[in-house]
């Protein structure tokens, strides 16, 4: 009961103090504001240029052409094989004839050159298209595809796959490593900004262990105005990011300059970039807090 | 009985200013104690060092059977609860009613709502403010003030009040409505030692008073001897 009592007291007095001193409150949260603002759009900058990667990666395919002459039986075998090549995600087969109707569909000059060719006299070749589960063992799983017998040549854009994906493995890293340093920052410069609202606060810490509050006592209501703060700081940059990134995607049909980028859907992804900044702004807020009256606590 | 015994507290600040040297002193429960002396004595620091807002270099400082020098910090609190403390700048929250002044010192310890209003009327009414617990400090004179800070400080029952020149800011008349309301709350059984440098009150009160000269004991007047030979740099 007692302790039930201290805990509701204080967050009534949270309550109270952020009201009551309003204009240093206003400085606190409106410092997690424009703080959360840069972060959200960090966030959602690097979840699209990952998406963005990530969308790029899958599209790329290893082309397996079979030899000419392969029987049904060979090409079954080939199959079972690269099934089971460790990396291998998922594959098509596309049989010459299926090629060729292809290809005379495209064109009449195709249509009129390939109506003569049966089965055996095509000289194309039928093809396997692997795709692989993680991009970065492509040429291990080319190399060991191309081993095989009855294939051909196996193709899936040397040289440029492994540039893009190294390019895309710094654009990650990077991306991440800004988000965490943007919120590290705000850490910091949201509990500075705590610091100097509190130190106006000194007298009523300096009365409260006057009187007999414990550190925890006197830690607590600070905190719990700092989880306040927190929470009416990211009330706006939640608004931005939901109504905002909504609008963008709206606006650019899902897709930036060419259908080749696309930006991830609103749903769910700004619900959990908004849960983010929530959590970063309780956590910074209470960090802040504490770390500001915790100087004050030194006897 | 006594409720205090010093033995041997010596201080020595930081920038090599010695405050106190080799001090001994007992004081008895329910008494009434002025500390006198010039500016720079060390009166300051022996009270601080009484509620643990400074801690001696050497001795021991005993309060109701305890050696506050050996209390960890973090357990500093449960002697400020046994110990009331009254400024002479007040320290009210300029925020925060009369009422609210007083009930803060009350609702750190999870009292229930119905007590703590009794308990504060209660000592609001001692010190004569009861019709105005809804005003704010600014409202009110800096008598009144005054005893706003002494109900907080003796709300929750201390056995102890110390008050550090509760009347340098106050003029003569409203020095001895406090003063009266002191002796009010001594009579009670509440133990008092207060610093002062009005050379009148000591006079008219006489009460035992101490005399510190440069960090030491220069004379101790037991109950009704003080003349004031004393105060010089008043």
């Amino acid at each position: 009961m007692k302790a039930l009592r201290i805990i509701s007291r204080n967050i009534r007095d949270s309550f109270k103090s952020v009201f009551r001193n309003f204009s240093l409150s206003l400085a606190s949260i409106s410092c997690i504001t424009i703080t959360l603002i840069v972060v959200s759009i960090s966030i959602i900058l690097s979840y699209n240029v990952n998406n963005f990667a990530e969308n790029v990666e899958k599209d790329v395919t290893i082309v397996v052409f079979l030899d000419t002459n392969i029987t049904p039986e060979e090409k079954d075998d080939v199959e079972d094989l690269i099934k089971k090549i460790e990396g291998v995600d998922t594959y098509t087969y596309q049989s010459k004839g299926e090629i060729a109707k292809e290809m005379m569909e495209s064109s009449d000059v195709f249509n009129n050159i390939m109506s003569s060719w049966d089965d055996e006299a095509s000289p194309l070749q039928s093809t396997f298209q692997v795709k692989v589960k993680n991009i970065e063992q492509i040429g291990d799983v080319a190399k060991k595809i191309k081993k095989l017998d009855h294939v051909g040549t196996v193709k899936y854009g040397e040289g440029m796959v492994e540039q893009l994906v190294s390019v895309f493995e710094i654009v990650k890293k990077v991306s991440i490593g800004i988000v965490i340093a943007l919120i590290v920052v705000t850490a910091f410069l949201i509990a500075n900004t705590i610091k100097i609202t509190i130190f106006s606060r000194k007298r009523e810490i300096e009365i409260m262990r006057l009187v007999g509050a414990s550190n925890i006592n006197i830690k607590i209501p600070f905190m719990v105005e700092g989880l306040i703060l927190g929470i009416l700081g990211a009330i706006i940059p939640i608004i931005i990011t939901t109504y905002g990134y909504s609008a963008l995607y709206n606006n650019f049909d899902g897709q930036l300059f060419s259908p080749f980028i696309k930006l991830l859907k609103p749903e769910p992804f700004i619900f959990y970039v908004s849960l983010v900044l929530l959590v970063i702004g309780i956590l910074v807020g209470m960090f802040g807090s504490w770390r500001a009256v915790k100087k004050y606590l030194k006897i | 009985m006594d409720l205090i015994q010093i033995r041997g507290v010596k201080k020595t600040y930081k920038n090599g200013v010695t405050a106190l040297y080799d001090l001994n002193l007992d004081i008895k429960k329910g008494d009434f104690v002025f500390v006198i002396g010039s500016t720079g004595c060390g009166k300051s620091t022996l009270i601080k060092m009484l509620y643990r807002e400074e801690k001696p270099d050497k001795g021991s400082i005993v309060i109701g059977g305890k050696n506050v020098v050996k209390l960890r910090n973090n357990k500093v609190y449960k002697l400020r609860r046994q110990i009331g403390v009254v400024f002479q700048d007040f320290k009210l929250l300029p925020k925060l009613t009369v009422y609210e002044n007083v009930a803060f010192a009350l609702e750190i310890f999870g009292l229930p709502k119905n007590e703590i209003y009794s308990k504060v009327i209660k000592v609001l009414d001692l010190v004569g403010l009861k019709n105005k617990a809804k005003h704010y400090p600014t409202q009110l004179s800096g008598g009144e003030q005054q005893r706003v800070a002494i109900a907080r400080a003796i709300v929750n029952g201390p056995k102890l009040l110390i008050c550090d020149e509760p009347t340098g800011n106050l003029d003569e008349n409203t020095s001895m409505e406090i003063m009266n309301v002191l002796e009010e709350i001594n009579k009670l059984g509440t133990t008092i030692i207060m610093v002062t440098h009005d050379r009148e009150i000591v006079d008219k009160l006489k009460k035992r008073t101490i005399l510190l000269d440069s960090g030491r004991i220069l004379k101790d007047y037991e109950k009704g001897t003080y003349k004031h030979e004393g105060i010089k740099n008043n």
